[in-house]
């Protein structure tokens, strides 16, 4: 490919919002309407299509986070500590609550707008658990894009929205985010975003530990293969400050295909137990209470729940089972008509299939394909590769300003999620230490971060002057790839087996051994220990050498390379991280070996830095306020 | 496959000004083969079997076949959205069919209006006042 054809195309606008999911239809649904009061222009960059871009593209049978506050059935303080406690202490929580306090506007608009939410007799919404609401969520982000776009035509020339652009890189000037770079994947077109602020709503990072299923199955990853680090690359880049980096999740889910066991559990009541039939929950509870005060308090957070079953698994007891026919047959057996019985049986059996057809197709699938009738046997459930999640219960992302009203002083500088570098937003999956967010959530937290991203233009009026020079520097830099192709694909037979370079392929599955055996991936069971860190960030530098002689032959490995060098600093961030908090916390989610247990001094946040000017990382530990 | 385009079927969106698998695929997948004039999945283990391909395939000619490497033969699970519900065919291994009917939006596409009537309390840019707050709390 012929990287002198490459046209580069300037877009200028004021706020750039990056990403197309939930919390960036959030930011341009709100940023919108405040831009157009202050005549604001916003501009936002997708990789994909907005009609079924990020996490909630297939869709989703639940919204997780919904107070209901107007009907007194919670508090914004219930669910800080209740996010708190799921964390084992690490939150920001000046942060959940402002999501909190947002967030039933948020499903109340979704309502509106035409998301079908399950109701009782008396038109409230169905509770699946606590802050669970049940839906019919099939169309929920063709909905919510729906709404985004056309908050952003209501801005007429002021608004506008870009599809298959690919953000590879922020613009600097000084230690100011003042843009982004990134290619087409549909022509050859280099895009230069310049912009007074820019939102980073880029979603998490999978496929950076290898999954277990490494065949054909590789792509059936709980959250989406296509979120691929993009988020945290970006403000680590940017020179911001990151928290939580150490925070994965590991979901335990239905067996390979990875379907929701949420529904389940809180809306059917049921249990899972190990082969012989016990509850692990209840036979291992003492082990909870050397996780206190957290192990103690209910509901038991996720990351014990997991450990319970790992326990399980260690000594030999598996396969772990989803009990639901025991739970279908209790529910059942609770109507005394018998006709009635069955009219609930068909309930039930149509709830069941709805809650994967919503979300996890592939599960629905999987029970075809082995006959399995969940009413008449049980199914396995297991733990997936780990995730970087923020929005559910892993924690990484940027360490971002709360709002002024509720923050401490040293949580607060100025505007609402704006991270440590000056004119840099973060929302959903790319900011830290505020869980449990989810869909719903997310979307908040994108308005949030949105109005005070317009706020951060307005005050900033003037258009920054961006160096010719360093826009020239980056697009050599991100066609890279094409270029190292082109000079040495001649050179062997097989485009892919090629001394003079790599491949993103192989790259990522470097990548994943490297994370998968070294930093406490699925298959060593989480566990990790300071030999093994060093062993696999030494390993890892070959890595960021070798980087630098990735190849892409198109336009679509162009942006597979780009995809693996994010998830590559995402690892990176990850294993120094994990490294520099010398304790276990989050036993379900990963294991230090050599510090088994949780220390009191480290009830604090784990955070770093990597400096744009030297290249260093510093890694810097924060009070829990 | 994960995805699959059924030869027969697939008429490479020729009334249409774009494929709509390769227009929908969220991990950018699907692609035209301009030669044959069909749509393919480019890289089938990188596929999330997310359905949105099978959902808007104008002429069906997209299925999903369960990842291999642990589904055995024979599990079809069959999508058919409309405006207002979907409707999802599971046929098992052993040749059972379950039909499920599900409703997917109860406004008509294209017509949402972003503040669904509800009014901003403030045009203060520095409040934490949101945009249709508080009236839509």
């Amino acid at each position: 490919m012929n990287v002198d054809s490459f046209e580069t195309v300037v877009v200028e606008t004021d706020l750039l919002i990056l990403g197309g999911g939930m919390a960036a239809c959030g930011a341009a649904f709100e940023a919108a309407h405040w831009a157009k009061k202050y005549n604001q222009r916003v501009t936002l960059v997708d990789k994909a299509s907005m009609e079924r871009s990020g996490a909630v593209a297939m869709g989703l049978s639940a919204i997780n986070l919904y107070l209901g506050v107007s009907k007194g059935n919670n508090s914004v303080d219930d669910y800080v500590n209740y996010v708190r406690n799921d964390l084992m202490g690490i939150a920001r929580k000046d942060l959940v609550a402002n999501i909190a306090r947002h967030v039933d506007s948020s499903v109340h608009l979704f309502e509106k707008w035409g998301l079908p939410i399950w109701k009782d007799e008396s038109g409230n919404y169905v509770n699946e658990g606590r802050w669970q609401i049940m839906i019919h969520g099939e169309s929920y982000k063709n909905i919510v894009s729906e709404a985004a776009k056309n908050a952003l035509k209501e801005l007429g020339g002021n608004g506008s929205y870009f599809e298959r652009i690919f953000i590879v890189e922020p613009v600097m000037f000084q230690d100011r985010c003042v843009g982004a770079v990134g290619f087409s994947v549909r022509e050859n077109k280099f895009y230069v975003f310049k912009a007074k602020a820019v939102l980073d709503s880029m979603g998490g990072a999978v496929h950076v530990f290898r999954p277990r299923s490494v065949g054909e199955g590789l792509g059936r990853s709980w959250y989406p293969p296509f979120n691929s680090g993009a988020s945290a690359y970006f403000t680590l880049k940017a020179g911001a400050e990151m928290t939580c980096q150490e925070v994965r999740f590991v979901p335990v889910r239905f067996k390979d295909a990875y379907g929701p066991v949420g529904a389940w559990f809180l809306l059917f009541k049921s249990k899972a137990t190990n082969a012989r039939g016990e509850d692990y929950m209840e036979t291992r509870a003492a082990e909870l209470e050397k996780w206190a005060p957290y192990g103690t308090s209910k509901p038991t957070p996720a990351n014990l729940r997991n450990y319970l079953m790992l326990l399980e698994l260690e000594e030999g007891n598996g396969p772990i089972y989803m009990r639901t026919d025991e739970a279908i047959k209790k529910l059942v057996a609770e109507i005394p008509d018998e006709k009635e019985a069955r009219r609930k049986m068909k309930e039930l059996e149509s709830e069941a299939w709805e809650d994967f057809l919503d979300m996890t197709v592939s599960q629905a699938l999987n029970w075809a394909s082995h006959n399995i009738m969940p009413d008449e046997s049980p199914s396995e459930i297991s733990a997936c590769e780990p995730y970087f999640i923020s929005s559910h219960s892993g924690a990484s992302g940027a360490w971002v300003s709360g709002p002024g009203d509720l923050a401490p002083v040293e949580h607060h500088w100025g505007y609402d999620n704006m991270t440590t570098a000056p004119g840099l937003f973060a929302a959903g999956d790319a900011s830290g230490a505020s869980s449990h967010k989810f869909s719903s959530g997310s979307f908040t937290e994108g308005r949030i971060a949105g109005k005070a991203a317009i706020a951060f233009c307005a005050d900033h009026p003037d258009a920054v002057a961006i160096d010719d020079d360093q826009i020239n520097a980056l697009k050599e830099k991100v066609l890279q790839p094409l270029i190292i192709f082109e000079e040495h694909k001649g050179y062997t037979n097989d485009e892919d087996v090629n001394p003079h370079y790599i491949k993103p392929r192989m790259f990522m599955f470097r990548l994943q051994k490297i994370m998968d055996e070294y930093a406490g991936g699925a298959s060593v069971g989480f566990k990790t220990s300071e030999a093994l860190l060093t062993k696999g960030l030494e390993y890892l530098q070959f890595m960021k050498e070798d980087a630098e002689r990735l190849a892409a032959g198109n336009l679509n490995e162009l942006m597979r390379c780009w995809e693996n060098v994010h998830r590559m600093w995402q690892a990176e961030s990850h294993m120094r991280t994990v490294l520099f908090r010398e304790e276990t916390r989050w036993p379900g989610y990963y294991f230090r070996t050599d510090y088994p247990a949780m220390k009191e001094d480290w009830e604090a946040f784990a955070n770093c830095r990597w400096d744009p000017g030297t290249g260093e990382w510093k890694m810097i530990k924060r009070e829990i306020l | 496959m994960p995805s699959f385009v059924i030869n027969e079927k697939c008429d490479g969106c020729k009334a249409l000004d774009r494929t709509a698998c390769q227009y929908i695929c969220p991990n950018d997948l699907m692609v035209l083969d301009k030669d044959k004039n069909k749509a393919y999945n480019r890289a089938v283990d990188m596929c999330w079997e997310c359905y949105s391909c099978v959902k808007i395939c104008p002429t069906q000619a997209i299925e999903i076949r369960g990842y291999a490497d642990f589904m055995p033969l024979g599990g079809v699970v069959q999508p058919l959205r409309s405006t207002d519900s979907i409707m999802w065919a599971v046929r098992f291994r052993n040749k059972m069919v379950k039909r499920f009917k599900f409703p997917i939006r109860t406004t008509p596409e294209g017509t949402i209006e972003p503040d669904a009537g509800f009014s901003t309390g403030t045009d203060d840019l520095k409040s934490p006042v949101l945009r249709t707050e508080p009236d839509s709390l």
